[in-house]
């Protein structure tokens, strides 16, 4: 599964992008935030505040949205631009 | 017409907005010109660097132009926005909107910038004379 990571969420995490493997029983955004966590500390870093936002394709989702394989998924802080 | 772009260079707003009033009949034309300003660091601002997500900054703001351009009838409507490292006093938004009647086209600006603002993937950071800091979310 390909990861990509903005501003904030990717400076904690020192590094921009990944492919990572996961679980077959990781289903939904919040099964994936939780493996992120329990899976490395520097992710609990970037997550745990729960101050962040999901993107999967390129579309803003909710935490209980069911995560599509093939999917890209970013994370970013909230936006900033205009 | 529905017109985006996202880069790092500058842009002529006199340009554009003449480009635009030339090309259409419609008679009323709303600019929103968003620049850099040093007013939230204590420290003075060295500059503004954006990052941005491109294909998704690209699709919100083609969806938001397209809503707008549809709701408030738009003959034009442009968005450019800029990203990389910005000086102060530097353009970082632009959004024309031209339609028949001046009612749309104010509505349909302040709707795009204002929805720009909390859903289009642009993150700011100011870097001053003594540290970093990401800006926070002021919708």
């Amino acid at each position: 599964m390909k990861l990509i990571y903005f501003a904030k969420v990717r400076e904690i995490l020192g590094k921009s992008e990944e492919i990572i493997e996961v679980p077959s029983e990781i289903k939904t955004i919040q099964n994936l935030i939780d493996f992120l966590i329990s899976h490395d500390p520097s992710y609990k870093a970037a997550l745990e505040d729960k101050d962040f936002f999901v993107a999967c394709d390129e579309e803003l989702v909710d935490m209980d949205f069911i995560i599509k394989r093939t999917s890209e998924i970013a994370i970013f802080p909230p936006v900033t631009g205009g | 017409m529905i017109e985006i772009r996202i880069h790092p260079q500058s842009f002529d707003i006199d340009y554009e907005m003449k480009r635009i009033q030339v090309s259409s009949s419609s008679g009323a034309m709303v600019s929103f010109l968003g620049s850099v300003r040093d007013i939230q660091s204590k420290n003075s601002l060295k500059n503004l660097e954006i990052e941005h997500y491109p294909k998704m900054a690209h699709k919100v703001l083609n969806e938001t132009a397209k809503y707008a351009f549809e709701k408030w009838k738009l003959s034009r409507c442009l968005i450019i926005h800029r990203y990389g490292k910005l000086k102060i006093n530097d353009p970082i938004v632009l959004i024309v909107t031209q339609s028949d009647h001046r009612k749309e086209a104010f509505k349909a600006n302040e709707y795009i910038i204002d929805f720009l603002k909390i859903n289009a993937p642009f993150w700011k950071k100011e870097n001053t004379s003594k540290d970093s800091y990401w800006v926070s979310q002021k919708p």
